[in-house]
């Protein structure tokens, strides 16, 4: 446990002197705060920028980010000092995905200032949700990813299909056919109605499959291939 | 302190260490000599622990390598390359990590930079560092825990010779404080100056080991003299009676600028080892 709150804190002050990490960070809840609060366009839905940020920043953020720390830590080498300094590979990813998920979930929670009483609860069960599943997805491509090119070339296009299709199925009802499986998706649903009471028994399903998709490739990967 | 008995290891089909065996005892300094390729890194990530092998037995502090628990292994320090450095932290910072994970206290920190001579670049990042001092640190993170054992895999490849020297003296030091240094390079000097023992790795195979001056003495059956003469010759001769009456006229003379005795350097042992086995192969 000692290990895995060293790595945390590494990363933390590593965060602090990496711009690009830092930006993706704080680009979205930045940007949610300044649009709602300057832009009124009448006949929008409330708190329309909150919401359509928030899957965006789901698909983005946490996947981009973990998968960027992991392959660059390969990269250069520092990951394999950590494991013979006997750094469990657990306790590195413990203490990666618990990071990430922190400094997010601070950026959700400036994101709900918009929000009141019981839908902030609800608004924040949704981002740690969708943290935690872009979490274990950005640690499957960095695990399996040997460098950080390899690794930006993987997390793109998944970044850009689990944050864009979303929006984009508002505007398409093919796509949207198609993006309903994703968690994303299924999240932002549960967004618009700001409840969980609402959610069919087919959008419990997708969500738990695509848990479990991830899940069983993030241990698998893990199995086969560990930190090397 | 370490030992090997017959090692084996393949990558693919491919032998890259054929039979290793070896004994260091504790507070020596071991060096294994050998040109890229050979294995070195390879038998490094073996006795460590951090690549199995496929027969023999490799010993560690009286016990099989396999059977190491990671308390045993915070003993070991080891620097496999000078990579392995988080560039965007200040050396400080770098440090407290590791320090961190040993338990050890932070005003170690200091006191380890200062050793190696980074006590002025403290707060600085990494990534500003130039070559020799981002080895020193590497360095001062492999002792900072004051391991027993010390694994330096080519510890001064590409520095200049300035830094190349402190770190000479940063080992010999962890000599004198009772450590057991294993070492490779395929710098035959840094060897010679450094190791109790060494032993030329080629190909997978250990070809001879000793002491470095034992085996420079031991392949020394071409002695020659060379001299440079005031008049701008070079001669070379025999180192033998049979030279001694005109080295005598020169030196007589006058006419002798310098006079040297050419005993072979680890350098031409280790070609005239693997060049023979080379043409024994062909
Ligand atoms: N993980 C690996 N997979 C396949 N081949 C490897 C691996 N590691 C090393 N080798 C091969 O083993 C040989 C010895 O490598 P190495 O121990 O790194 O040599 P040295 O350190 O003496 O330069 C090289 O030919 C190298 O290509
Ligand atoms: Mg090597």
């Amino acid at each position: 446990m000692r290990n895995v709150i060293i790595i945390f804190k590494k990363q933390l002050k590593d965060t602090l002197k990496n711009k690009t990490v830092l930006i993706q960070f704080l680009l979205f809840p930045v940007m949610t705060l300044i649009m709602e609060n300057t832009i009124r366009i009448d006949g929008m839905p409330e708190l329309f920028f909150t919401k359509m940020f928030a899957f965006m920043y789901i698909g983005m953020a946490p996947l981009t980010a973990t998968a960027a720390i992991i392959s660059e830590e390969k990269e250069k080498n520092t990951l394999r000092v950590l494991t013979m300094a006997n750094v469990r590979p657990r306790q590195y990813l413990l203490g990666i995905g618990a990071y990430v998920w922190f400094i997010c979930m601070t950026g959700a929670g400036l994101m709900a200032t918009g929000f009141h009483g019981m839908e902030i609860a609800v608004f924040l069960t949704v981002m740690g949700i969708g943290f935690t599943l872009s979490i274990l997805a950005g640690a499957c491509i960095g695990i399996y990813a040997k460098n950080q090119m390899v690794a930006n070339s993987v997390f793109i296009p998944v970044m850009m299909v689990l944050s864009f299709a979303p929006m984009v199925a508002l505007f398409n009802e093919r796509i949207g056919k198609a993006a309903r499986y994703l968690y994303t998706q299924q999240l932002r649903t549960v967004l618009d109605r700001m409840s969980f009471a609402g959610m069919k028994t087919e959008g419990i399903c997708i969500l738990s499959a695509n848990a479990l998709i991830v899940t069983l490739l993030f241990f698998t990967l893990f199995k086969r291939k560990g930190l090397e | 302190m370490i030992s090997c008995k017959n090692v084996y290891k393949q990558f693919n089909d491919r032998p890259v260490l054929s039979g290793i065996d070896l004994d260091i005892p504790a507070g020596s300094v071991y060096g294994l000599l050998g040109p890229s390729g050979a294995g070195k890194t390879t038998l490094i990530r073996i006795i460590t622990g951090q690549l199995d092998f496929d027969e023999g037995s490799v010993r560690v502090m009286d016990r099989d390598v396999k059977s190491l628990t990671g308390e045993d292994r915070k003993q070991f320090g080891i620097m496999m390359d000078r990579f392995g450095i988080y560039e965007r932290l200040s050396c400080e910072d770098n440090l407290k990590i590791f320090a961190d994970i040993y338990g050890i206290p932070h005003r170690r920190i200091a006191e380890t930079l200062e050793l190696v001579g980074l006590e002025d670049a403290m707060k600085k990042p990494a990534a500003n560092l130039s070559k020799g001092m981002r080895a020193r640190l590497c360095l001062a993170r492999v002792f900072m825990h004051s391991p027993s054992i010390l694994f330096l895999d080519e510890p001064t490849s590409g520095l200049d010779p300035q830094t190349m020297k402190q770190i000479h003296r940063i080992i010999r030091d962890k000599k004198k404080s009772g450590c057991t240094i294993f070492l490779t390079t395929h710098n035959m000097e840094e060897a010679y100056a450094l190791c109790d023992t060494v032993a030329l790795l080629n190909e997978g195979v250990i070809v001879d080991s000793g002491s470095p001056q034992e085996i420079c003495r031991k392949y020394n059956h071409q002695k020659r003299i060379s001299m440079h003469l005031s008049s701008g010759e070079d001669l070379e001769m025999e180192h033998g009676s049979a030279s001694a009456e005109r080295i005598c006229e020169l030196l007589r003379t006058g006419r002798v600028e310098t006079i040297h005795s050419s005993e072979p350097t680890l350098e031409t042992v280790f070609l005239e080892l693997t060049g023979r086995k080379l043409e024994e192969d062909a």
